[in-house]
């Protein structure tokens, strides 16, 4: 007799299947199932929680989270001041990460955003198919096809959300000798010895500064400098500026190198590497006794490229449409870490926030609303009286948090068709190539100089024009003089 | 796997004079993008644009959905309003899957400043640029 089949989702057609069980797949699971959208949610893994169940390896998140805010726990206002919890429309499920942090610091460790994300899991009652790994992938006409180690699924859309953790060696010779950053795991081993990490970005100098106290020498290279402006900035600086700030005040314990990686060399005990200068000129050769290479992730896409999935950065991410969909192949998409492939608009150079939870919770939010839409179930778009329109704007303007977090990516957009409706949040650039003749998107922009802005993008019979407010110090733009310049605008 | 960034870098004309480390550094510089068919690249009046290379496609620049010119591997667009701060004067769409390198106008100018040979090859480029423009109008 056939046992019992006592997980969730046995193999069969859902209208959408997610792969991954990490903060993209459950937020996912999550806004879908707010929209009675059919599916079923696999993983490979047994517990929720997805990279965080190894990463960061040796610090805290870089995260930040505030356990008291302006803002009260339960509101959606206060996902600002929280980037690590998911989000929810019932308060119940709002913030669950700040009741697990013991308020060392306003960053959760690993077990704390652990904890945080299975007590969603739990109280969202997300299901999700357990050791249930994807292995293939195929389209058969409007059909996805999933192969995996409990049998085949089939879907109209299929959302990968399986995260970009797997490691990732640049195409340096004979680096890949190297140990790769998810392989350090006992610091003690570097007692006393001499350490070369290639790559100067999160996971470089969180291996550094973990190395600090037991490393005689650690030496960090990689071609670009290292954006100490910016990072100062940063919830980053916890983990870039302490070994950088060694190097910085010549201290010759530790050197950040901006240094084309040559070749990696294996010496009589020990490594030998060459490299060449970048900002500066010449050529440097070490002898050392151990090389990292922190030079990345990549998502593991398995055989998405074959099927035509196109990527950006060596294969690492895939290309992707506004909405996270394939730009090559139809109805495969993409939720957390991944949804990076769709840069945005990318003003003055502002980048999005969807390689952490805080953006790609949202991303996910839009995601679930676009296939729904796709999928023929309706979506709320209410309609808004004439009155209520600028107020409504400038309450969205200075609290929505995905407009502050996901800023000049995400926008609140509203459509003039016989009356005004709330189309939800939407990218910027799915509004500004959209079709709708008559529709307003709100968002939140930084200027070259780094200061803060609201601002409108307002089309009207078809051409868009952008209309910047002022910046305000304390950015509170409920009051009369923007109330006058909103309605400025849209007479 | 298709050829690296660097090595697709490396053969582009406009950082024909750069080492190979400094090719290095320049793709640790720019962001790669790619676009669709029929997508948008750059937007007329919209500003903050940044500077574009193409690494792979090709792409069409339009005037009030007037095809202008026709741009392909190597050939760089943008820089005009990267540089003078204006909003662009035409929409830069693709036309065929199109993949660039893509930089900021608030970091073009200090990249140009610390490359001077790119910033050369630029230039040139632009000449070359003005001398066709200057021959439709005689």
């Amino acid at each position: 007799m056939a046992a019992v089949d006592e997980q969730p989702f046995s193999p069969g057609t859902y209208d959408v299947v997610v792969v991954g069980s990490g903060p993209g797949g459950l937020q996912t699971s999550y806004c879908l199932a707010r929209l009675g959208v059919d599916h079923a949610v696999l993983s490979r893994d047994d517990v929720p929680g997805g990279m965080f169940q190894r990463f960061p390896l040796f610090q805290r998140l870089i995260t930040w989270t505030k356990p008291d805010a302006p803002a009260d726990r339960k509101t959606r206002e206060y996902e600002w001041y929280d980037h690590n919890s998911l989000v929810a429309d019932e308060p119940e499920l709002r913030a669950l990460v700040p009741p697990e942090m013991n308020r060392e610091y306003d960053l959760p460790s690993r077990e704390e955003m652990l904890r945080g994300l299975a007590a969603f899991a739990k109280r969202a009652r997300i299901n999700v198919r357990y050791g249930c790994t994807w292995e293939a992938t195929r389209r058969e006409r409007e059909e996805i096809v999933l192969q995996t180690s409990d049998g085949e699924y089939r879907c109209r859309a299929a959302v990968f959300a399986i995260g970009i953790t797997e490691p990732w060696i640049a195409p340096v010779p004979g680096l890949d000798r190297a140990t790769h950053y998810v392989d350090v795991k006992d610091v003690g081993a570097y007692e006393n010895r001499r350490v070369f990490i290639v790559g100067k970005r999160n996971s470089g100098f969180e291996v550094a500064q973990a190395l600090l106290p037991w490393a005689r020498q650690i030496i960090l290279a990689s071609p670009s400098p290292v954006q100490t402006k910016t990072l100062a900035l940063s919830p980053l600086r916890v983990r870039y500026l302490h070994p950088y700030d060694e190097y910085a005040r010549g201290g010759p314990g530790t050197y950040v190198l901006d240094a084309a990686i040559d070749r990696v060399e294996r010496g009589a005990d020990g490594y030998r590497v060459v490299v060449a200068g970048t900002t500066w000129e010449g050529e440097l050769t070490f002898e050392v006794d151990d090389v990292i290479a922190a030079t990345g992730f990549q998502a593991p896409l398995q055989d998405l490229p074959d099927l035509g999935v196109a990527t950006v950065s060596d294969g690492r991410v895939p290309a992707l449409t506004p909405f996270w969909e394939s730009l090559t192949v139809p109805g495969i998409f993409f939720a957390g870490n991944a949804t990076q492939g769709a840069r945005g608009l990318g003003k003055r150079g502002l980048g999005a926030s969807s390689s952490a939870v805080n953006g790609f919770r949202y991303n996910a939010c839009v995601l679930a609303s676009h296939l729904a839409e796709r999928l023929g179930k309706p979506v709320s778009r209410p309609r808004l009286a004439g009155s209520e329109l600028v107020p409504y704007l400038l309450h969205e303007l200075s609290h929505a948090p995905e407009l502050w977090i996901q800023k000049g990516y995400l926008a609140r957009v509203l459509a003039f068709a016989g009356g005004i409706y709330d189309q939800g949040i939407a990218p910027v650039t799915h509004f500004l190539d959209g079709t709708v003749p008559d529709a307003l998107a709100a968002t939140i922009e930084v200027d070259e100089g780094g200061t803060i802005f609201p601002i409108l993008y307002l089309r009207r019979s078809g051409e868009v024009h952008e209309h910047p407010l002022p910046p305000h110090p304390l950015h509170v733009y409920e009051n009369e003089s923007y109330r006058q310049e909103v309605e400025a605008i849209l007479r | 796997m298709s050829e690296s960034t660097v090595d697709s870098l490396a053969r582009l004309a406009l950082f024909a004079d750069l080492s190979r480390p400094q090719v290095e550094e320049v793709s640790h510089l720019f962001d790669e993008q790619v676009f669709a068919e029929g997508e948008r690249v750059l937007r007329h009046g919209l500003s903050g644009s940044s500077f574009y290379v193409v690494l792979e496609g090709e792409a069409s620049v339009r005037i009030d959905g007037d095809e202008r010119m026709q741009l392909g591997r190597g050939d760089f667009f943008g820089e005009i309003s990267a540089l003078t701060g204006d909003p662009p004067s035409a929409d830069v769409v693709a036309t065929s899957l199109l993949r660039c390198l893509v930089i900021a106008a608030t970091q073009l100018e200090e990249f140009l400043v610390e490359h001077p040979r790119v910033m050369l090859r630029m230039l040139q480029a632009e000449a070359r640029r003005l001398q066709t423009a200057g021959q439709w109008q005689q």
